[in-house]
């Protein structure tokens, strides 16, 4: 099968999706299946890899070669097949319990290290698989099975623990927005070294409406900013607010009041220094003057990747000492004999 | 050479260098152990040392030893006695003295032997002094100035000057046996190629050492120790942990599948580490993972993508590596999990050996979970145990523990190395798409009952698989009832179904039936194969045997411990291969056991033979 005429069907396998109706994997599922024939990328040579959630279930709907391990470490194995076999296109789907709580080691050692990778974390800010505990990116007092009188963890912030850990891709994107989601998954991929996108997903059963804010259409414009490269920070019913900085601090301005269109903050995804700036636009939505939410492109830098600088040494070993010999190796440096 | 000194000959010799961690001993001890293997005696060595990498100076926590047999006959241990004892401070003596044979030579140096010593040590009075030595042979050298003085005209600090008193003692010792100093001299001129005035020093206290000796009339006895008489060949000295990496190339090189090692530094086990990372040129990765779990983990994601992959560790990583072992088990790729077993539980002692992990790596994993559990005997024979564990991974898809411990790993041996095409290929398989397009069942299987490997990148084999419990053939999920049941007695058959391809278990020692069967693994080879010589040299009738394969046991086993009247399973741990053995056969063997952290000495095995061959 020439890979230009696959579509999405191509990736769809025979089993039955067991999520839950109505769950946002349904939507996340779809548009990677979309996208995937646009890479013009064989089958076999796709690897998804999971973990251990509902979203790490995505592996036994791809029609590609996949692997759903165990809780936490489908970046610590991905990191193995990416070291071992560069050649192939490894994806990593995970969730915020399993790639920022179990498996948070791994995930910001996979970043640092920048394979050339793709993470897909599905935030739905809740343990769906076991049935409804709060999660590390769970907002403060949320009250649930194990928090009955509220939870008192404070939540990671995704984006900035992924920048923290060194990532070159830092993007963020919503089940409920194909289009953005689609433009996501194909700059993640494009992006070469780890990337890291953080998808809002919703958990109809456990955690229903936790993104409502950002993705219903009553407030999708007043809550959410959609950072374009190169174009100034704008939103609003009809892009009429923008973000200044004042000093280093990002604040709402009306664009034709006192402040124009020059006076915002111009979004540069190459600027270490501005993605923190936007990845701390983390508010609490309930709070009285809080910023809105970005979403698109944070960071995208570059670093070498690990699996190249491996190559590139075994490389560098082989030209100059030549392919080993285990017969002298055998011998090592002192031998004797007896006659 | 003074006229009035005599030569000696000994048929073998035991000497222990101890000192303090910073003194130099495991140099020293290492640098005679390749002198002696070079000039052609057979071997055996215990270095011992402690967890902390500076231990308080002078104290008794901070001394290092290296015991070192020799010989002109066949070795099997480090000695149980020593004949000389090298001592650098008066902590040293004090921790070894009690090894020391009654009439041993004890050569101290006496700077480390003054008031703040002896304070350091913890001890009331000088024994070189007060006449708690007399029964030995003391020899009293102030190695500290001796070595000052030989190098008084070099700039090098007095601190630094002192870090070769090693060489003084080294220098000396080659004297006093009689060795050539060409390979310490080589040796240094390598190790200090670019610090030309730390060479010199060093070559000059070593040649100062030797010049002692020979100069200075209290001594007056040398010995020789002859060559050994070993099997005609090329023999090199090794030392279990670069035998066991050497086995993992070697099993490369002759299956052709590049080898993948994820490993997290361990204690004993960070060697195997040190030495495959220099191998890039032998088709071998390294990789430094961020913890234990992903040290496994990203082994298995190599696995899956068609290579041998392999981690490194010791008990306490075992035990967090435990989940992804249970998760190569349901996946069925080969994956080499090496355990260089020291003394537990939690961290226990670091550098101190037992062989306390194998009823972990038999049953320490969540379900019903079996993995082929092996064991390597010898520094030696580490090379063969890697070679086997990866010989079995890849030709049953399976995992497989190998067992080492801190004994063995550290230890050195005389090794008659093989050459490449003395050794056997390792035929592996991957699978092909369908010829007919037929869908590609993952978890089909062939007469080993093994799946096939169905790497990534293979048109038409695309195929998920993972840790929930599959479906018979076709490798989807499944909780169905009697399937899950299937699934797990088909992966217990396909271990035990291994026991058709190994080779039947043989007597080491002794005769094919008898009255007492010393049955051992692992590490305790060498002293259960002395003990047992030694009970049949004296007429008794025993016999000994050593178990390679411990899951699946080879299928003769039962038949051959049942010739014999009583079998006595000596282990360093509480008793851990008789429950299995107990348990599988129900014979009542005899246990023994030695939980200290240090090997069997000779001694004590043939005592314990003794009361359980004279026991009615």
């Amino acid at each position: 099968m020439s890979t230009a005429t696959l579509t999405a069907k191509d990736f769809a396998t025979d089993q039955d999706v067991r999520w839950c109706p109505g769950c946002g994997d349904y939507s996340i599922l779809k548009q990677v299946h979309t996208i995937l024939p646009q890479l013009g990328i064989a089958r076999e040579n796709i690897v998804f890899i999971s973990g251990i959630g509902c979203s790490s279930r995505f592996p036994y709907y791809t029609e590609t070669f996949g692997m759903h391990s165990i809780h936490g470490r489908a970046t610590a194995i991905a990191s193995g097949l990416k070291a071992s076999r560069p050649e192939l296109s490894v994806w990593i789907v995970t969730g915020d319990g399993d790639g920022l709580s179990i498996g948070g080691n791994h995930t910001i050692h996979l970043l640092r290290r920048n394979f050339d990778v793709n993470v897909l974390l599905f935030n739905n800010q809740i343990y769906g698989l076991t049935k409804g505990q709060y999660s590390p990116t769970s907002e403060e007092n949320k009250v649930t099975k194990s928090t009955p009188y509220g939870s008192v963890d404070h939540p990671f912030n995704p984006i900035s623990l992924a920048l923290g850990a060194e990532a070159t891709f830092v993007a963020r994107s919503m089940d409920r927005d194909p289009a953005h989601l689609q433009s996501m998954l194909l700059a993640s991929y494009k992006h070469k070294g780890s990337s890291f996108l953080e998808i809002y997903q919703n958990c109809n059963i456990f955690n229903d409406g936790a993104f409502e804010i950002f993705t219903e259409k009553a407030s999708k414009k007043q809550e959410t900013l959609m950072m374009i490269h190169g174009q100034p920070l704008r939103f609003g019913e009809n892009n009429e607010k923008g973000i200044r900085l004042d000093g280093m601090k990002p604040q709402v301005v009306t664009i034709g009041e006192q402040y124009s269109t020059d006076d915002l903050m111009v979004h540069d995804e190459t600027d270490l220094n501005k993605a923190w700036i936007v990845a701390r636009m983390f508010d609490d939505v309930h709070h009285e003057n809080h910023l809105p939410r970005p979403f698109g492109i944070f960071y995208r830098g570059e670093r070498a990747c690990y699996e190249d600088v491996m190559q590139k040494q075994i490389d560098d070993v082989l030209t100059k000492k030549g392919v080993g010999n285990l017969d002298k190796l055998l011998a090592g440096n002192e031998v004797w004999e007896i006659h | 050479m003074s006229t009035s000194e005599t030569l000696v000959p000994l048929e073998q010799v035991v000497i222990k260098f101890a000192g303090d961690s910073g003194d130099g001993m495991q140099l020293t001890g290492t640098q005679f152990t390749n002198t002696a293997a070079l000039f052609g005696n057979d071997l055996g060595t215990f270095p011992d040392f402690p967890a902390e990498i500076r231990a308080p100076q002078g104290t008794t926590a901070g001394v290092s030893g290296y015991q070192l047999h020799f010989g002109s006959t066949e070795i099997y241990t480090p000695g149980d006695m020593c004949d000389v004892l090298v001592v650098m401070n008066a902590a040293a003596l004090k921790m070894n003295l009690k090894q020391l044979k009654r009439g041993g030579i004890i050569i101290a140096n006496i700077a480390g032997f003054d008031a703040k010593n002896l304070r350091l040590a913890n001890v009331e009075s000088n024994q070189l002094e007060d006449n708690s030595l007399d029964g030995y042979e003391v020899y009293k050298v102030d190695v500290t100035k001796l070595t000052r003085d030989a190098i008084a005209d070099l700039t090098l600090g007095t601190k630094e000057k002192d870090r070769c008193k090693n060489m003084f003692v080294l220098g000396f010792l080659y004297w006093m046996f009689d060795r050539d100093m060409q390979t310490s001299i080589n040796f240094l001129n390598e190790k200090f190629s670019k610090k030309t005035e730390i060479l010199e020093a060093n070559l000059r206290v070593l040649k100062a050492g030797y010049a002692y000796g020979e100069t200075t009339e209290t001594f007056s006895t040398r010995f020789k120790v002859e060559k050994a008489k070993m099997p005609a060949g090329k023999y090199r000295n090794i030392m279990g942990n670069q035998a066991l990496a050497l086995g993992i190339v070697a099993a490369s090189h002759q299956s052709g599948l590049p080898v993948f090692l994820g490993s997290y530094p361990i204690t004993p086990a960070s060697d195997v580490l040190h030495e495959l990372a220099k191998y890039k040129n032998f088709n071998i990765r390294t990789f430094q993972a961020e913890d234990e779990i992903a040290g496994i983990c990203s082994a298995i994601g190599a696995s899956f993508g068609g290579q041998i992959g392999l981690t490194t560790t010791s008990g306490p990583g075992m035990a967090l590596k435990t989940e992804a072992m249970g998760l190569a088990v349901m996946l069925e790729v080969p994956l080499v999990i090496c355990n260089i077993q020291r003394a537990g539980p939690s961290t226990g002692m670091p550098t101190k050996t037992e062989q306390a992990d194998l009823l972990q790596a038999y049953y320490g994993r969540n379900g019903e979970c079996p993995i082929p559990v092996i064991a390597a005997q010898s520094p030696s024979d580490c090379f063969r145990a890697a070679f086997e564990a990866c010989k079995i991974a890849v030709q049953h898809m399976t995992p497989v523990i190998l067992l080492s411990d801190g004994y063995i790993a550290n230890g050195a041996e005389p090794w008659r190395y093989p050459v490449t095409n003395q050794l056997e290929k390792i035929e592996k398989k991957f699978a092909a798409p369908s010829e007919h397009g037929e869908k590609f069942m993952p978890y089909a299987r062939d007469e080993k009952l093994s799946r096939p490997w169905a790497v990534p990148g293979t048109k038409g084999l695309e195929h998920r698989i993972g840790g929930l419990e599959k479906q018979n053939i076709t490798g989807n999920i499944s909780y169905d009832a009697a399937n899950h049941e299937q699934m797990v007695k088909l992966r217990e058959e396909k271990v035990e179904k291994i026991a058709d391809y190994l080779p039947e278990q043989k007597i080491d020692s002794g005769k094919d039936s008898g009255k007492v069967l010393v049955l051992g693994w692992g590490g305790t080879y060498g002293a259960l194969k002395a003990a047992v010589k030694e009970c049949i040299a004296e007429g008794m009738d025993v016999s000994h045997t050593h178990i390679r394969y411990i899951k699946p046991f080879p299928k003769n086993l039962e038949a051959l411990m049942k010739r014999f009247d009583k079998v006595l399973i000596p282990e360093i741990n509480n008793g851990q291969l008789i429950r299995i053995i107990r348990d599988r056969y129900l014979i009542p063997a005899i246990p023994f056991n030695k939980i200290q952290g240090v090997p069997f000495m000779k001694g004590e095995l043939v005592e314990k033979i003794k009361e359980v061959y004279n026991t009615k």
